[in-house]
């Protein structure tokens, strides 16, 4: 336990080393790790944290770079985690996105963190956001999270952020390939980077039209399409009435360059005056929260149940039963957790 | 807790140093050990010295592999360790040598706090092993 204090001491005392260290806990999910967490969470609450998602060779390593470098003159700090997959066979990785940090060398006031998608995308999410807490209360003023968009996934990470910026490189197919990634619907910002390459001109027109039709459509509104369907329930309704509705900007950048580095830092500082102008920003905040207590619940839980199964002699037993017909998979779940739901009834108060 | 589990990945950082340019050997070194499971930060070409002490600070790698074949080692690899002993790293992280290191250079070496050297003709499996049995115990 000792050990955990001085290493939370040290890290909120500025040691590099602590925060590194910390961050591997996390990763690891190594015994203790929940503890340090929970003393972290008293310190966090001051960073400004962002979301670059994209496809891979999109530039989003070194539009990260550029950004980092920006705040660095502007004299903020930054932490950046940047996401890689995993290989699904080993568990290994090569993680590359560092390689693009050329401008900041030798700068430990930004902080680059290399993850890998380790096997479960859920605990990534939760890994991300436990990491983001440790920079944030390492005192990080600005903190940028990067992950490769794919998919659903990367959705989730990218939740983390207050403003989630979408690359789009030149080219990338037509409008249906648009239609097709869900990605579209969580950006705050669009930037078309690699904006010197043939075609640009026509991802912005097609990003434009698809903006467009967001916005007519039913789900239009914040992270509209993203959102939990369990999170409505226990937030405050409104804030997303249609008085707050925002057009995301398209940017174009050449990140090798630099070129419209600073309007893609201006489109971000917009959105972030835009979350404290509406409340967004507490009521994302709060979504947020909810979604990591659901979200730690549902792995509890699950372990729970784990642990019963485990004493009930495992699952084999019940495979064999359901496959012989002699019993179905409804009926072994409710037989299973019966004890359990009857423990939490006991003891409710009521 | 039972969501914390025990099993920790190894992280290794594969660096290139200085102005040698022979990266075939660090390339196959990364995909060996990503294959075996490793996490592997690839530092990219003609790093300094203290961008490899940065990349393993801030990464928290078990293993720094240091790649070089220009003959600068005895310049560059005290650098390296120096720096990991400024961030209080130095003593839990494995540092190896890969490529070419004139025998005689070997012993200065190693008293820096190399762990070990692979020299041209080591097996990728023999590394592997290394890192396994010798990854620091944290």
């Amino acid at each position: 336990m000792s050990g955990h204090e001085s290493l939370i001491d040290e890290l909120l005392a500025g040691k590099h080393r602590a925060l590194a260290r910390v961050i591997t806990r996390i990763e690891d999910r190594s015994p203790g790790y929940r503890e340090l967490v929970s003393e972290l969470h008293g310190h966090t609450g001051h960073a400004e944290v962002i979301g670059v998602t994209g496809s891979p060779g999109a530039g989003k390593s070194t539009l990260v770079d550029k950004v980092a470098k920006r705040y660095r003159e502007r004299g903020e700090t930054v932490g950046v985690v940047a996401i890689d997959p995993a290989s699904p066979f080993s568990g290994g990785a090569v993680l590359g996105d560092r390689i693009r940090m050329a401008s900041n060398v030798g700068d430990m006031d930004v902080f680059f963190r290399s993850m890998s998608a380790r096997g479960s995308l859920g605990g990534l999410s939760t890994a991300t956001t436990d990491a983001v807490k440790a920079l944030d209360a390492f005192g990080k003023d600005k903190i940028i999270v990067e992950t490769v968009g794919a998919g659903q996934n990367e959705v989730e990470i990218v939740k983390t952020a207050d403003t989630v910026a979408v690359l789009v490189p030149p080219a990338s197919g037509d409008d249906v390939q648009m239609l097709k990634a869900g990605i579209l619907e969580i950006a705050d910002v669009f930037v078309v980077n690699k904006a010197d390459l043939d075609g640009a001109d026509r991802t912005v027109k097609e990003l434009r039209e698809m903006v467009h039709m967001r916005d007519a459509s039913p789900l239009s509104g914040h992270h509209g399409a993203g959102a939990d369907e369990h999170d409505g329930a226990d937030i405050d309704a409104g804030g997303d009435g249609g008085g707050t509705a925002r057009e995301p900007p398209i940017v174009e950048t050449v990140a090798r360059t630099g070129d419209g580095v600073e309007e893609f830092l201006e489109a971000l500082t917009d959105h972030s005056r835009w979350l404290d102008r509406t409340g967004e920003r507490e009521t994302q905040a709060r979504k947020r929260y909810a979604a990591e207590i659901r979200t730690l619940l549902r792995e509890d839980g699950a372990a729970l149940v784990e642990a019963e199964l485990e004493a009930r002699g495992g699952l084999d037993a019940y495979v064999d039963a359901v496959a012989a017909r002699e019993t179905d998979p409804y009926r072994v779940a409710e037989e299973v957790l019966a004890p359990v739901a009857d423990c939490v009834r006991d003891e409710r108060p009521d | 807790m039972s969501t914390e589990q025990d099993q920790r990945t190894i992280r290794c950082l594969v660096a290139k140093v200085g102005l040698d340019g022979h990266d075939r050997g660090a390339h196959v070194i990364a995909r060996a050990f990503r294959d075996a499971g490793f996490e592997v930060i690839y530092s990219g070409l003609h790093k300094a010295p203290e961008e490899v002490v940065q990349a393993a600070v801030q990464e928290d790698v078990d293993v720094v592999g240091i790649s070089i074949l220009s003959g600068a080692h005895d310049t560059l690899v005290p650098k390296i360790i120096n720096g990991l002993e400024e961030y209080e790293a130095a003593e839990d992280t494995l540092v190896l040598v890969g490529g070419i290191v004139p025998e005689e250079d070997r012993e200065a070496l190693y008293d820096l706090g190399v762990a070990e050297i692979f020299g041209p003709g080591s097996s990728m499996a023999e590394t592997i092993e290394y890192v396994r049995e010798n990854a620091p115990d944290r």
